[in-house]
């Protein structure tokens, strides 16, 4: 093995030797609190610096003998997971301290999960698909629970755990059955067998495509595999469900684009219509759901369901500009679930959290700056114009009309009309209720994940922000070749 | 001067980030800056009336930038559009002045929120690129959505959320068709979109998709009823904005996109058209006379008024679209002095029930002369401006359909009669009621927001020109393009039925 491999793995090497490093340091510290704080900084950095690795790398390699692949695709989701969990570590300190909760174990439970979702981006194999679901699983399992002492948390990681366990059991069956029948692991022979003409009415090749997607619907929360998604957001603590929301779905929404696009192309037809399926009960489900929650953590729950239909949609699309729009909705997906979690987070009243949507009453009377920036995020979400969640749809429904998927299309705003109803009834309880008593000073570093999200969202629309954007995802879904 | 339509477009903008700035308790600075903005933007935006050039129907103080990939920067008039821009910066003070008093809590938002939509209604006006169109389009909901539902009435969270969600499910399907359309013509440029000749069965669905959108921003019967609650809720200066200007979006949309670009269909479904308007005419008015609520009143003879306006715009000839703009405009100035009118008895007396009124003549004669301008104009009176759009728009919907002309002639007798009960009710009778019997006659702010509507309606009613001149040249041109088109699409029709 020539050092030329050592180059390619270079963020994933960092971020591990980090993950071990600073559990040395945390086991052989004395203290509880300054120590889970120093390692966070720590971990904060170690991040940072795998994304400068990544921003480092070019060209397009293979290692491994096929299994891992490393080029512009997937550096650009890298270096959003990688900047995704850096932001939500930020986010830990203040709420962490307070639960007595700012312990090592949890920044280094993050590194190896983004460990396991770096190497899940760059899987072209079912082996290195599933090694890096499973690490990135297991730690997740573990951080959903890390409120040992708190019955939800508990069962929110229990939840995660044994539904978990079952999507990847089923990925792993459906992953054993493509081996059985194509005779390998790895993408592009699978892609080279599938293609054969015998092969589109291979009834082992549709049942191993169907577990697979269904054990990756789980990860990526679509409906109907979406059940523990509310319970897990709401019982877990807040910090930990930012970092599910954001960085988790990048990765397997990642192993979702390429597994479909680059192991089987030859039989688009059959994972087309399960895609589109599941577009269209995500974005439904996640719409209609979310219309009676009170649980402002719930809501989002319900949320990023829906949002993970409207990134399907570019998936169903089946081109090169629909994988381009679902890595410009992912971006903006992130940052402005960031931010609406780090809203969240700055909901405290009297040193405790409060969760429920009624506590942000009249809050545009009591803090505007905050009213303002959540009433940004939730029209964004929206997809109301010129902010940058109008954009998401944009780029993912022009590419769904291009490959004539209208009723997809048409059943897609409609249902976006229904959710933006959802994401006004906060606006309404901030700007045109009476204030309810207002919140704590926001803590510094929450309020810069809160404003630095708000800010992207408004920006979006300026050609150095959303090109850059644009043109970086452009230039990443190039690589993958569409199936038709 | 060549970048005279972003300046107009965004100079509200910048005058909202200063008022951001200001500590939340300087009310009277936020006004005074709001005011200088709305102003100064009126008078640049005279100098692109005054440049303009009524001798072609292209596009001018054209400018173009690279914005997101194939998407463009692009800002152009023409002589559609011009008029619009001016309405919209010349109603923006007169806003501004009526939410002077009537307007104290959370004066530094309000007028943010005003000027942020001014921007975002310029823009509308000015984008000649789809995309940007729509932004501009869709954008203007959020400002409005948080006028009508922080400074509204009773009833302003219902309100405000159909008005949002009924816009914005309209707009999502124009959307998806100007994707589509993307994808045929390969560009979102609206002026090789005008040039662009689309096929028959798509301009049918693309015709539906943008008439959901314009047909609820118009409004139409029967997608109307948000207008109504909007209204009815809203601040004076927000009614004052829906009915002058947001509605318009609708026609203007009607006479950009649907009308030149889809040509074959608009002629297919025209009749379509004119029997909605003909409901929309018959079946408001009526509804009009019955209300009990003066702005629910006026906000019904907007929806007849616009019947006339998409009545006009669908014969697709000179006169009919010539005259459905000055509807337009002379609507955007009636109807907003009307509101206003019933913003400055509101201030003084907190209801807007009919039945609460009676005999203010004898109190405040100026307003009653005021108003009673305002009242004839909504008749459709000769010599007022409501007279000239609804006689181009009846005569040349009697060329095209003799029956709807009749029809529709109806409801100028029904919006007689509605107006003037209206009027009696309110103003004349005895003044008995102990309430109304210390009310002051107009201050000098409202006459000054009163005195230029009441000189305009005039005007424009004996002396059209100034307006129509701008008009011509654009309309004739669409016009001929509509035509040729009826004539290729028959022409390419007759082989195939001869085969």
């Amino acid at each position: 093995m020539d050092s030329s491999v050592l180059y390619v793995i270079l963020p994933e090497l960092i971020l591990a030797l980090g993950a071990i490093s600073l559990l040395m340091i945390g086991v052989f510290s004395p203290n509880g609190e300054t120590s889970g704080r120093n390692v966070t900084w720590l971990a904060i950095a170690v991040l940072v610096a795998a994304a400068v690795a990544v921003f480092e790398g070019s060209g397009s390699s293979t290692i491994f003998g096929g299994a891992f692949v490393s080029d512009s695709f997937t550096r650009f989701l890298k270096i959003v997971i990688l900047i995704g969990a850096a932001l939500t570590l930020l986010m830990t300190f203040d709420s962490f301290s307070r639960a007595k909760l700012l312990l090592f174990e949890y920044p280094v439970l993050v590194l190896l999960a983004t460990l396991g979702m770096l190497m899940m981006v760059s899987a072209n194999d079912l082996i290195a698909l599933y090694l890096g679901l499973e690490l990135q699983s297991l730690a997740l399992y573990v951080v959903a629970a890390f409120k040992r002492d708190d019955v939800k948390s508990s069962e929110a990681g229990l939840k995660y755990f044994v539904l978990g366990a079952l999507s990847s059991g089923m990925l792993l069956y459906g992953a054993s059955m493509l081996y059985g029948v194509t005779g390998s692991t790895s993408y592009a022979t699978i892609a080279a067998a599938a293609k054969m003409p015998e092969m589109a009415t291979n009834i082992g090749l549709t049942f191993g495509l169907v577990f697979v997607l269904v054990g990756l619907a789980f990860k990526v929360a679509a409906v109907p595999f979406h059940m523990w998604t509310p319970d897990v957001y709401q019982g877990a603590p807040t910090p930990v469900t930012a970092f599910f929301a954001g960085a988790p779905k990048i990765a397997a929404m990642a192993l979702l684009l390429r597994f479909t696009q680059a192991a089987l192309p030859g039989v688009s037809s059959q994972w087309e219509q399960i895609i589109i399926f599941v577009s269209i009960a995500s974005m439904a489900l996640g719409s209609f759901a979310a219309i009676g929650q009170t649980n402002i953590k719930r809501l989002l729950a319900y949320s990023s369901i829906g949002n993970v239909g409207f990134a399907l949609i570019g998936l169903a699309a089946n081109n090169t500009e629909g994988t381009a729009g679902v890595l410009i909705y992912l971006v903006i997906y992130v940052a402005m679930t960031l931010g609406a979690f780090a809203c969240v987070l700055a909901m405290q009243r009297n040193g405790r959290f409060v969760e429920s949507i009624s506590d942000l009453s009249g809050l545009a009377k009591t803090n505007l700056t905050f009213a303002t920036i959540l009433a940004v995020l939730m029209f964004s979400l929206a997809g109301i114009p010129p902010l940058a969640g109008f954009w998401a749809k944009w780029y993912v429904f022009l590419p769904a009309i291009k490959a004539g998927l209208y009723p997809l299309s048409v059943i897609g705003v409609v249902t976006s009309v229904v959710g933006a109803y959802y994401y006004l009834r906060v606006v309404k309880i901030m700007f045109f209720d009476e204030p309810a008593e207002g919140f704590s000073p926001t803590e510094g570093r929450t309020f810069a994940v809160m404003a630095l999200s708000a800010a992207f969202v408004v920006a979006f629309v300026l050609p150095f922000v959303g090109g850059t954007v644009v043109d970086a995802a452009t230039a990443a879904a190039s690589v993958l070749v569409p199936a038709h | 001067m060549s970048n005279i339509l972003s300046v107009v477009t965004f100079l509200p903008l910048v005058g909202a980030l200063l008022i951001a700035t200001l500590n939340a308790e300087a009310k009277g600075n936020a006004r005074w800056i709001a005011l200088w903005t709305t102003l100064v933007t009126f008078a640049v935006s005279l100098l692109i009336w005054i440049n303009f050039d009524t001798n072609t129907a292209s596009f001018q103080f054209v400018e173009e930038h690279a914005w997101l990939g194939p998407l463009k920067y692009k800002m152009g008039v023409d002589g559609i559009s011009m008029l619009f821009v001016i309405l919209t910066t010349f109603l923006m003070p007169l806003c501004i002045l009526a939410s002077w008093v009537s307007v104290q809590d959370r004066v530094k938002e309000y007028m943010i929120a005003f000027l942020v939509l001014e921007t975002l209604m310029l823009g509308v006006f000015c984008a000649l690129d789809m995309v940007l169109f729509y932004l501009f389009f869709e954008g203007g909901l959020i400002p409005m959505f948080i006028i009508i539902g922080v400074w509204g009435g009773k009833r302003r969270v219902y309100a405000s959320f159909k008005f949002f969600l009924y816009t914005l499910l309209g707009s999502v399907l124009m959307l998806l068709a100007m994707m589509a359309m993307y994808w045929h013509a390969g560009t979102t440029d609206i002026p090789t979109l005008l040039q662009t000749k689309f096929p028959p069965d798509m301009q049918w669905w693309l015709w539906i998709a943008f008439f959901a959108s314009f047909a609820v921003k118009m409004p139409m019967w029967p997608v109307h009823t948000w207008l109504p609650d909007a209204h009815v809720e809203a601040p004076t200066a927000g009614s004052v904005i829906l009915a002058g200007i947001l509605l318009k979006m609708g026609g203007y949309g009607f006479l950009r996109f649907s009308l030149p670009m889809f040509p074959n269909a608009s002629a297919e479904l025209a009749s379509f058209v004119f029997t909605l308007s003909i409901v929309a005419i018959i079946y408001t008015s009526l509804v009009a006379l019955v209300q009990e609520d003066i702005k629910k009143l006026i906000a019904y003879s907007s929806v007849a008024h616009m019947g006339y306006v998409t009545m006009g715009i669908f014969t697709a000839s000179q006169q009919g679209i010539d005259g459905a703009i000055f509807q337009m405009l002379s609507h955007g100035i009636v109807s907003s002095a009307l509101f206003l009118c019933v913003g400055v008895i509101y201030d003084r007396t907190h209801t807007r029930e009919i039945a609460a009124y009676g005999g203010l003549v004898e109190r405040m004669p100026k307003y009653a002369v005021a108003f009673m301008v305002f009242t004839m104009a909504n008749v459709g009176l000769p010599g007022t401006s409501g007279f000239v759009g609804e006689f181009l728009t009846l005569l040349s919907a009697f060329k095209a359909n003799t029956w709807v002309a009749i029809l529709a002639t109806t409801g100028v007798i029904l919006s007689a009669a509605y107006a003037l009960y209206l009027y009696r009710r309110v103003i004349f009778g005895v003044l008995e009621k102990a309430s109304l019997k210390k009310l002051l006659d107009l201050s000098p702010r409202e006459i000054a927001i009163l005195a230029p509507l009441v000189l305009l309606t005039i005007f424009y009613g004996v002396y059209p020109a100034p307006v129509l001149d701008v008009t011509a040249t654009s309309v004739k041109n669409l016009v001929q393009n509509y035509q040729s088109a009826q004539g290729t699409a028959a022409a390419s029709a007759a082989p195939q039925g001869t085969q």
